[in-house]
């Protein structure tokens, strides 16, 4: 059982001789649920490693507060805190075994050597460290990436800590093991019923793992909220274009009211884009007639005209074929419109010969997403 | 071999003839003719007149031998300890994040760079029974003793009281901790942060981080260091040797192995003995470092390689 809250969290750091004061996080809260995987995301320098050893207690804390089930932890050193963490780089003790390094945070606690044999083997069986191979006697340097990583998370399960902390656990390992531990994690999450706080800067991680992201940049927090939101109604520009690959499509226009339609018309070109809202779409809009607005939107939801059987005249505009990159189930297709460069992903497992071809696509409203131009936050 | 082959090694031997000739003529011979002087009679101005092992019997008969054995014996079993702990601790107080840390280090590795002479003719005033300042620093903690117990303890007058001088030059000798520190130093900062973190995660405290992390981690820099000084105390010679104004301390107190074989050697002009004793400490030396090697391999934990 653990909820951790996180009020108001501030970190600066003095900045050296001559050179002003870095603000690391600036002003984060959010609550981190009992049972929760909760995920904090950003590129490198967001503040979210800091913020999670700050929740550790491995960083001061400038102000702002952090409870642990309602109890103020700033000032509780990490040894009392009853939090376990996964490093990025595994910290194993070199010179302990399998065994020793998982056993060494209850011996410290003093448990009982039988429960401590039986809480390690537990884990290990876990963890698969037992077999095939009985790795428990092994010293860290005769194990492989994925096998430090799981001697890691195992050192972790054994404390029965309050909860998890991971600080990029997977970035250490090539593709294939991150993706299986991946779903390891995943599994154990399930398994343990434990409260995780994860940090990455891999959306993929972010987006399979969590119960809800915390996406960072910055030092200041951009958006909170599961996944699947996140991806389809990012609360600004900076989250539109993180979060999803290939990234979110946006191109700057005007809004405009024609009789009782809305209109937004690509800027900068005299060839313009020309898409007609409907529905709420329409209504949102409204509010910002003659005004400037950014239109995002997936690439997925971007299509050849040609291969819908009732294209939406309204939503459908020329551009011309860039690049044509099959990877596999799908195909990427770059276009250019006159003033911008736009992703569509077709579901044709052929590549096409349309490169230099001018073509129709239609996008699907219902899905776009419009932005401020000048806050970039979502309208 | 072919030609080229043999081009090369001619090559090679021109390339490393300076150093294979002062090995031969300065090390090699040296050696072998001290294994042959040590089975003669020889005072450099006559010639050597072969004696079998009579030096060795001798040696055997000697108690002036036995004592300078002791004494370098006892030296280095208290001077390598305190010496170890004394540099450990060092290192670990200046490897904190404290202003000035930079000063500190130099400070403290600054009296490691003074010559050996130097280095005596100080530690000579310093330890003086009624001027020095050790005894200066000492007197009053034991005023207070003697005040509060009503004992009557006095500082030693270190270099010549007989059962102090062998303690005097422990002092002395730790005053050189500064080399050792810095190794260790270089020891502590191999140790990744994170291993300290995810010990303190963990649970433990500093104590424990430091019996658990960085003793086990810093393994192998003191099993060097603990090497280089046995080597280094077993001959320990010039400092005893200037602080005692060439003597060998009150009572022989401070005679040691090094220092006998100076005195056979060029007080008594008995070249044969003295070279028996250089092999008696050569092998000495030998047998201390291979016990050291084989307790070492099960304890020293080489991280990473």
């Amino acid at each position: 059982m653990a909820e951790i809250v996180i009020d108001n969290l501030r970190k600066v750091y003095p900045g050296a001789k001559g050179q002003p004061d870095k603000v690391a996080v600036e002003g984060a809260s959010f609550t981190i649920h009992d049972k929760e995987f909760l995920v904090l995301v950003g590129p490198s320098g967001c503040g979210k490693t800091t913020t999670l050893r700050m929740i550790a207690g491995l960083e001061d804390i400038t102000s702002g507060s952090i409870r642990l089930d309602g109890r103020l932890i700033n000032d509780v050193a990490p040894k009392d805190r009853d939090l376990a963490m996964v490093f990025q780089n595994y910290a194993l003790y070199p010179h302990m075994t399998v065994y020793r390094n998982m056993a060494y945070a209850l011996e410290l606690r003093r448990v009982p050597k039988d429960d401590i044999r039986r809480r390690v083997e537990n884990a290990a069986k876990l963890l698969g460290l037992l077999e095939p191979d009985n790795l428990l006697e092994r010293k860290p340097k005769a194990l492989s990436g994925g096998q430090r990583q799981r001697v890691a998370l195992g050192r972790a399960i054994v404390r029965e800590p309050k909860a998890f902390l991971f600080d990029e656990p997977l970035s250490n390992l090539d593709a294939k093991m991150r993706v299986e531990t991946r779903a390891e994690l995943s599994r154990l999450h399930h398994a343990l019923q434990a409260t995780m706080v994860y940090v990455t800067h891999d959306q993929v991680e972010a987006m399979t793992l969590a119960d809800r992201i915390v996406v960072m940049n910055g030092g200041r927090i951009q958006q909170i909220a599961p996944p699947l939101e996140v991806y389809h109604r990012p609360a600004n520009l900076f989250v539109a274009g993180f979060i999803g690959s290939p990234r979110m499509n946006t191109i700057t226009g005007t809004v405009t009211g024609e009789g009782d339609r809305v209109i937004f018309t690509e800027k900068g070109t005299d060839h313009p884009i020309r898409l007609a809202m409907r529905g709420d779409l329409a209504r949102l809009l409204e509010k910002h007639l003659g005004q400037e607005v950014i239109l995002g939107l997936r690439p997925e939801h971007l299509a050849d005209a040609r291969d819908l059987t009732d294209p939406d005249p309204g939503a459908t505009f020329e551009a011309r074929v860039d690049v044509v990159e099959p990877v596999g189930a799908e195909t990427w297709v770059y276009l250019r419109s006159s003033a911008h460069q736009l992703i569509a992903r077709v579901p044709h497992a052929e590549p096409r010969t349309d490169i230099g071809h001018t073509l129709h696509f239609t996008a699907d409203l219902s899905r776009a997403r419009f932005f401020h131009p000048g806050t970039g936050e979502s309208l | 071999m072919t030609a080229r082959e043999k081009e090369r090694l001619r090559t090679g031997l021109l390339f490393i003839s300076p150093w294979l000739l002062g090995f031969a003529a300065l090390t090699l011979y040296p050696l072998l003719a001290s294994v042959w002087f040590s089975l003669c009679d020889y005072s450099v101005l006559t010639e050597p007149v072969f004696l079998g092992t009579e030096n060795y019997r001798e040696l055997w008969r000697d108690e002036v031998f036995w004592l300078a054995l002791r004494n370098t014996v006892v030296f280095a079993a208290v001077s390598i300890p305190l010496g170890t702990a004394l540099a450990i601790g060092l290192a670990v107080l200046l490897n904190q994040p404290v202003r000035g840390r930079g000063l500190y280090r130099t400070i403290f590795f600054l009296p490691s760079l003074v010559p050996a002479i130097s280095l005596a003719i100080l530690w000579q005033w310093l330890l003086n029974g009624s001027v020095g300042l050790v005894n200066e620093v000492l007197q009053w903690p034991l005023s207070l003793v003697n005040l509060v117990a009503g004992t009557s303890l006095r500082a030693p007058d270190w270099l010549n009281d007989p059962s102090w001088a062998l303690w005097g030059l422990v002092l002395t000798g730790l005053w050189g901790a500064g080399n050792a520190m810095v190794i260790y130093l270089a020891g502590l900062q191999e140790i990744p942060a994170e291993l300290y973190e995810a010990a303190e995660m963990d649970g433990a405290n500093a104590w424990q981080r430091f019996v658990n992390i960085t003793l086990p981690l810093l393994t192998p820099v003191i099993f060097f260091n603990v090497i280089m000084g046995l080597i280094g105390s077993l001959q320990t010679f010039a400092v005893p040797y200037i602080l005692t104004n060439g003597g060998d301390g009150p009572g022989r107190s401070l005679l040691f192995l090094a220092t006998y074989i100076y005195q056979s050697a060029f007080d008594y002009w008995n070249m044969g003995y003295a070279s028996a004793l250089a092999l008696v400490l050569f092998l000495l030396i030998l047998a201390l470092t291979l016990v050291v090697v084989r307790f070492g391999e099960k304890r020293v934990h080489y991280a990473g390689r």
